[in-house]
């Protein structure tokens, strides 16, 4: 019972109290700025401060579009906060590049490179929308056990908690993906483009 | 950080007595750093506290507008352009709307040239106003003055919201006319809005006029000559404060402007204080070419019924539509090959060459004031990258 | 202003230069001025310096891509059918393009005058890609240009610093060009059709170990 009623305490310290980077990218940073405003105030859910420094962080807010110029220092951004440490995926555009998919240097989604918790879909999504993911995250964080295989990173020694950085090649990054956390998503494309019967 | 250990510097003591030597520092501000500029990144040089190098690296947010233009039809790009300048996504649109109109020669009717001087307006003054928050925090005063600004933003993008859906990436212009036309009761909020502005701008002039630091801090701080200003493009409140009495509504006279009765104030010397009391000022007259706007809006159409929406193929050539957007000169050069997709489609970013002039203007200025010659210039990354 | 009038001009005050006048299809009105590559500094800068009204805002420089391509036109020529001289139709095949273009908005802010556009053409898109840089005359072309080099190719003569703008250090293509081709990166669609559905069906053998 006492392990019980330490784990509530530990995982409400934790989610009551989640700050994070200061970190906008682009539109959907504009919608994060309007959240943390007077109106939608989200300070009243424990994000009380926006840490310019990653060492002090706990959350990073990927809000905007990652292009592969911008790809290697978010990743080292991430690689130098401290665990446990999360990430919301704010917007279209940093789930799976969004309205700018095509583009040849827009990286499709950061979630190629960094392990993302909660994705918000909208372009740019309402600062309610934000506080909804935010609540999302601090219910996830209130289910983790802190003992037994399904453990937190931060507790657990064996998984990683720095990731691979991607470097500038002569034509697109090297490596394209993280293979360890993102592999490309099953496609039925069994059905289309042939006249036979879908499996999947 | 890197020490740059063969570019070392002799520095003299006060009495011209002792010789110090010391050794030229390189830093990169950005591209995460806590100005709220967005992914812009500066290598500066320093010797101590003062600038003598500043090279700015753009890129971070190159989203590739203009390559995928090439394959959207025409009114496939209008979404594209809110997100070039994403705090003022009407006046892109708008921008785009008229280069189209130019190509094609389109014509647009009268309802829907009020609507869209309403709506460019009270564009303007939502980024005017959050920007002098965004001044006021990176001086220092953190966060109070922008949640007044965001407070007053918040109220114009309801308006935004009730007409066409959205707060920030409107997507309201259409090729001749508008997207939607008001809805009932949206012209008395807009006159609600517009009358209680005045009392927000004059607390902010109030604390221009009598608050020593930001007056310390800023006059006599990132000073353009005027013909410094003309030569390297500048356009917008940049060259005004500087000077140039260049305003696009009253020199190219797009739309319907030659109606309204305003003001283009003008700097003097050309610092960060002209060009943050060239804004207050903007956004007085801004309302006032609100009030006329709003008292004669007529009825009528918003689009004309003749314009051709499906099949838009443009005969070939090419058109340079640009219009004063509340950053500077925001142009669309569009070249057309007779088919549904832009040949080539080509935005002029007033942001990036409202840049030209980091470097000159933050010669021999500390650090501090490199953030505040920044927020000064009003700059977005959407819109320098693209 | 009469751009028949600034050619006049100019030709009159830049001896040597070739200047052509190219038309614009559209209802815009905005006629364009082709300058050869060897005298377009000094047109350059008699108008800014010389010219009346003066050009002192250079307001936008873009790069443009025009690969070669095939255009046929009908003519009417006379030929000799059953005896008889007619007007027949032939079709001529042409080429047009295989050059980078470089096009100058100039305005005037102290007459309150403009456009006047400038173009000019390089030789080919492959190694004969140079073109004077008009940023010692007007500093607001010095980041368009540099963005035109990264974007296209086009090399700029007597540029201060001439690197590339956004793309970073290292990045061997030129992305806006007609012909250049996307890295393979996998995206993910729903409903994949056509090539996208090639490019999946490519990747998911590597993914799976063949299905």
């Amino acid at each position: 019972m006492v392990a019980t009623s330490l784990q509530e305490l530990y995982n409400w310290g934790r989610k009551s109290s989640l700050w994070p980077l200061n970190f906008g990218l682009a539109c959907c940073a504009i919608e994060m700025i309007a959240t943390t405003m007077a109106r939608y105030d989200l300070a009243r859910f424990g994000a009380e401060v926006f840490r310019p420094s990653p060492r002090q962080a706990d959350l990073m807010i990927v809000a905007g579009t990652v292009t592969k110029k911008m790809a290697p220092q978010v990743v080292r951004l991430y690689n130098q906060m401290p665990e446990p440490k999360y990430v919301i995926s704010m917007g279209a555009c940093a789930i799976s590049g969004g309205p700018f998919k095509q583009g040849y240097n827009v990286l499709k989604g950061i979630d190629r490179y960094i392990p993302v918790d909660v994705y918000i879909p909208g372009c740019p999504p309402r600062p309610e929308a934000l506080i909804d993911a935010f609540m999302m995250l601090q219910r996830k964080i209130d289910a983790q056990y802190l003992t037994g295989p399904d453990r937190p990173r931060h507790l657990n020694s064996e998984m990683p908690s720095e990731f691979v950085v991607p470097e500038f090649g002569a034509h697109d990054l090297v490596p394209t993906k993280n293979s360890e956390i993102w592999s490309a998503p099953l496609v039925n494309i069994s059905n289309a483009g042939k006249n036979e019967p879908g499996r999947d | 950080m890197s020490v740059l250990s063969d570019a070392s510097v002799d520095l003299i003591s006060g009495d011209g007595s002792e010789h110090l030597s010391g050794e030229l520092l390189e830093i990169s501000m950005g591209p995460q750093h806590p100005s709220t500029h967005g992914v812009f990144r500066m290598n500066v040089t320093l010797d101590g506290e003062q600038v003598v190098k500043l090279k700015p690296v753009f890129g971070y947010l190159h989203r590739n507008h203009e390559k995928i233009a090439e394959s959207e039809s025409y009114l496939g790009c209008m979404p594209y352009t809110d997100r070039l300048d994403y705090i003022c996504s009407i006046t892109n649109n708008w921008a785009y709307a008229l280069a189209v109109e130019t190509l094609a020669g389109i014509k647009v009717p009268e309802r829907a040239e009020y609507l869209r001087v309403i709506t460019g307006e009270l564009t303007r003054l939502q980024n005017h106003a959050g920007l002098i928050g965004f001044l006021l925090q990176d001086m220092g005063a953190s966060g109070t003055p922008l949640m007044y600004a965001f407070r007053e933003r918040e109220k114009v993008l309801d308006l935004f919201e009730a007409l066409t859906g959205a707060r920030m990436m409107c997507n309201y212009m259409r090729f001749g006319g508008c997207r939607c036309d008001l809805p009932a009761g949206w012209l008395e909020g807009a006159k609600k809005v517009v009358d209680g502005f005045p009392r927000f701008l004059d607390e902010f002039e109030s604390l221009l006029k009598t608050n020593e630091i930001l007056m310390a801090r800023t006059q006599g701080v990132g000073i353009v000559t005027k013909a410094q200003a003309i030569n390297a493009g500048l356009s917008g409140p940049m060259a005004r404060a500087s000077g140039v009495d260049y305003d696009l509504r009253k020199v190219d006279k797009y739309g319907i402007y030659e109606r309204f009765n305003f003001r283009v104030p003008l700097g003097e010397v050309g610092d960060v204080y002209d060009r943050y009391m060239l804004r207050v000022l903007e956004m007085r007259e801004s309302i006032e070419i609100l009030k006329q706007a709003i008292r004669d809006l007529p009825e009528g159409p918003i689009m004309d019924p003749g314009t051709k929406i499906r099949g838009f193929r443009p005969k070939a050539g090419e058109a340079y539509g640009r219009i004063e957007g509340p950053k500077g000169e925001l142009g669309f050069y569009l070249i057309s090959d007779g088919s549904p997709n832009p040949y080539r489609f080509r935005v002029r970013p007033p942001s990036l060459i409202n840049l030209t002039l980091l470097e000159d203007m933050c010669l021999g200025q500390n650090v501090a004031d490199i953030v505040i010659i920044l927020g000064s210039v009003d700059i977005v990354l959407g819109e320098v990258d693209r | 202003m009469n751009l028949e009038e600034i050619k006049s001009q100019i030709e009159a005050n830049v001896p040597g230069c070739r200047l052509e006048i190219i038309p614009n299809g559209s209802p815009s009105g905005q006629h364009s001025l082709l300058v050869n590559v060897e005298h377009g500094f000094a047109v350059a800068s008699f108008l800014r310096d010389g010219a009346i009204p003066r050009f002192d805002f250079c307001s936008n420089v873009s790069g443009i891509d025009w690969p070669v391509k095939e255009v046929s036109t009908k003519v009417k020529v006379k030929k000799l059918v059953d005896g008889v001289e007619k007007d027949v139709d032939e079709v001529v095949k042409s080429q047009t393009g295989g050059y980078l273009e470089v096009v100058y908005h100039l305005y005037s802010i102290e007459q309150r005058e403009g456009p006047v556009i400038l173009r000019m053409r390089t030789e080919d898109r492959a190694e004969r890609n140079h073109v004077p840089s008009l940023t010692p005359i007007w500093r607001s072309a010095e980041f368009q240009e540099r963005e035109a080099y990264d974007l296209f190719g086009i090399l700029f003569d007597g540029h201060p610093d001439l690197r590339r703008l956004l793309m970073w250090e290292g990045f061997e293509d030129h992305p806006m060009r007609r012909d250049y081709v996307d890295p393979d990166d996998y995206e993910y669609e729903p409903t994949a059709h056509d090539d996208v559905l090639k490019r999946a069906q490519a990747h998911r053998p590597a993914e799976e170990g063949g299905l």
